[in-house]
């Protein structure tokens, strides 16, 4: 077991640039989801912790130790590949005890070993078995089992669930999180899916074309998010966005105004997620285009000022297209961006009365 | 009924071109069969037959096996030795291919560097170089080294040329290999070295035969050089070529059965490889 420190680690491929100074610490212990979308980066810093992508500039830490230069048997990783990669040449059995055979174990122990994590992961009974004999979630167990048993000090996981359909992928993630509570191994784990970030990670870091924009458990990266990107790509269906302008002490937002709005430089824009509005005497009023059911929630489109506007109501609210609807923001929850940077600005903590046009 | 009936007439109508699609394809198959088969069948039925057959005609449909040729044809003076000699250079000619046409292939697999496609094209145009044009100074300077008359000398100029297709067989070889089993056995403790013996090399292993065996019968079957550059110690195919005009029919058979043995054995051996090659789907 070992933290993980990751200091302004930069990646050309040629003239493109894949990672921008990255920084990342990781706790001994932690469970850190790498998010973002296809060609973030994600697989590349993933890569390079691993020793097998050289990063263009900074430094790689694992346990205290500089690990740069070293090729990845001698970092104390272990790596679980989003293809599994298991060695179709080998029987489960030998895949599993590869690493410790490399650490030439005595056999015994070997066999004692990997049982031990073929019982974690449940297939015992196929460690016989060549892995063209598997199905893809057996091959996920045993790509899974093979890293664990090499007890490594930091393991690496790349989408392991993304060739998974979706029961499965469920079920796994349940017990993944229950073998990797477990052993309490320090684990990076890569993803694109943000309910399967929200539901392994200690903390979430967002990537976003070649940043870590926010590193935070995923309340806050749900609840602050750091950055407009932060807040469009994580909650389904995304945050609303409306441009505001500044009057006075406050911002005119869709014609409404707010008395406070925090003091920048810039122009501002206002965002709020559409499960934290709800029907007001005064508020947003716009034109109702389209209801859908969602089970016990309903989403309503709307057209506020010539933007799109979504919000989450309660089922038992009449709603119908073509009728005007007048939404509030609730309690706390409206979020102010910088509109040119994207970055957020101070929240507004307290209720805020919408003064009508 | 009428509309049921029409269907099926559109149906048929539908079904006729591919048919005949089919009928044209289903001879050009069997021409192009024939073509290979019938004189491969001549030769056999010549070779097994006895020496008094070898004029004979029509030719049985079953061959006779009567090995009177072959024996004679092994006890003809210079054959042995001749055979001898095929099999050390195209050995040879085997060993040397795959120690330096399977690390080219890696790294043709593996490595982008610059000039890999210059390289690649490289490879092929040196078959694209006419052997005859070169059989003079290579015999001058072969003679200057003292590699004139050698095994060794033939070998280096059959390895040449059976280089490219090692190279690129293997390197289609190593590509099917998915680099991640190579990188999960370096994050397992493996070196690149280690790793490259213990997954790269057990699932290449079939294919590096195959194309072991391709520059095998590229040697055995090579004429022009082995006739030039060698005099004692000729190949069979050199010897054969030179005591073509003075030899009996039945050793010309027999001479010819055993140089396409070789050639068919390996050509069944390496199917696989040769479609994946181009690009055909396997089965
Ligand atoms: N070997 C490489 N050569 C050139 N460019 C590369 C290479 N590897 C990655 N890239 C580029 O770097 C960027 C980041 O790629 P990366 O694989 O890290 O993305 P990712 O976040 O893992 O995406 P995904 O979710 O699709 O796996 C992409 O734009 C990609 O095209
Ligand atoms: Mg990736």
């Amino acid at each position: 077991m070992a933290d993980i420190d990751i200091r302004q680690v930069a990646k050309r491929f040629g003239s493109h640039q894949a990672l921008h100074a990255v920084d990342l610490t990781v706790a001994d212990g932690e469970f850190v989801v790498l998010l973002g979308a296809s060609g973030s980066g994600k697989t590349t810093l993933l890569r390079i912790i691993a020793g097998l992508e050289t990063a263009s500039e900074g430094t790689v830490s694992i346990g205290g130790r500089r690990v740069d230069g070293l090729p990845p048997r001698r970092r104390g990783i272990a790596m679980v590949f989003q293809n599994y990669a298991v060695f179709p040449h080998m029987t489960v059995f030998d895949n599993i005890g590869f690493g410790l055979a490399m650490q030439k174990i005595p056999a015994a122990e070997i066999e004692r070993k990997v049982r031990r994590v073929a019982g974690m992961l449940h297939i015992e009974e196929l460690l016989k078995r060549y892995s063209g004999q598997l199905s893809g979630g057996q091959r996920q167990r045993v790509a899974v089992a093979r890293a664990l048993a090499v007890e490594p000090a930091v393991l690496l996981m790349d989408e392991p669930l993304s060739n998974l359909d979706a029961l499965l992928r469920l079920e796994m993630r349940a017990e993944l999180k229950g073998v990797l509570q477990e052993s309490r191994t320090t684990t990076i784990y890569v993803t694109h899916d943000q309910v399967e970030a929200m539901s392994l990670a200690d903390r979430i870091a967002v990537m976003h074309e070649g940043r870590i924009v926010q590193a935070a458990p995923a309340p806050e990266v749900y609840h602050h998010p750091a950055t407009r990107f932060v807040g469009s790509f994580i909650g389904n269906p995304p945050m609303n966005f409306l441009p505001a302008s500044r009057e006075g002490q406050g911002a005119r937002v869709a014609g409404h105004l707010f008395r406070h709005a925090p003091a920048s430089d810039g122009a501002l824009a206002f965002g709020i997620r559409p499960e934290d509005l709800a029907p007001a005497g005064e508020g947003f009023a716009g034109r109702v285009k389209v209801v859908e059911p969602l089970g016990p929630h309903q989403l309503v489109t709307m057209d506020l000022a010539g933007h799109l506007f979504r919000a989450v109501l309660d089922n038992d609210l009449a709603v119908r297209p073509g009728e005007t609807l007048v939404l509030a923001p609730r309690p706390g929850r409206a979020r102010w961006f910088d509109a040119d940077s994207g970055a957020s600005l101070a929240e507004i903590t307290q209720p805020e009365p919408v003064t009508g046009a | 009924m009428t509309s049921l009936a029409t269907t099926e007439a559109e149906a048929s109508a539908r079904a006729e071109p591919r048919s005949s699609g089919r009928l044209v394809m289903a001879s050009a198959v069997i021409v192009l069969v024939a073509w290979v088969l019938v004189p491969i069948y001549l030769l056999v039925v010549n070779a097994l037959g006895s020496v008094a057959a070898v004029t004979a005609w029509p030719k049985a449909l079953v061959p006779e096996f009567d090995l009177a040729s072959l024996a004679f044809f092994a006890n003809y003076a210079g054959v042995p030795r001749a055979l001898l000699n095929s099999f050390l250079v195209a050995g040879l000619t085997m060993v040397l291919s795959i120690g330096l046409g399977a690390p080219a292939g890696y790294a043709l697999a593996r490595f982008r560097f610059p000039g890999a496609n210059l390289f690649r094209l490289a490879v092929l145009m040196t078959r694209a170089f006419p052997l005859p044009l070169l059989a003079l100074p290579l015999t001058v300077l072969f003679i200057r080294v003292g590699l004139d008359d050698t095994i060794i000398g033939l070998a280096l100029v059959h390895t040449t040329l059976a280089m490219p297709f090692a190279v690129l067989i293997m390197a289609s070889l190593f590509m099917s290999i998915p680099e991640e089993l190579e990188e999960a056995a370096w994050t397992l403790g493996c070196s690149r070295l280690s790793a490259f013996r213990k997954v790269v090399l057990p699932l290449a292993l079939p294919g590096i035969a195959a194309a072991g065996i391709f520059a095998f019968v590229i040697s055995w079957n090579e004429v022009f050089a082995a006739a030039v550059l060698t005099i004692e110690n000729k190949t069979l195919t050199a010897f054969l070529l030179q005591s073509l005009d003075v030899s009996p029919l039945p050793l010309k058979f027999a001479g010819g059965a055993v140089l396409i043995v070789p050639a068919l054995l390996f050509l069944f051996a390496v199917r696989k490889y040769l479609f994946s090659l181009w690009g055909i789907a396997n089965r």
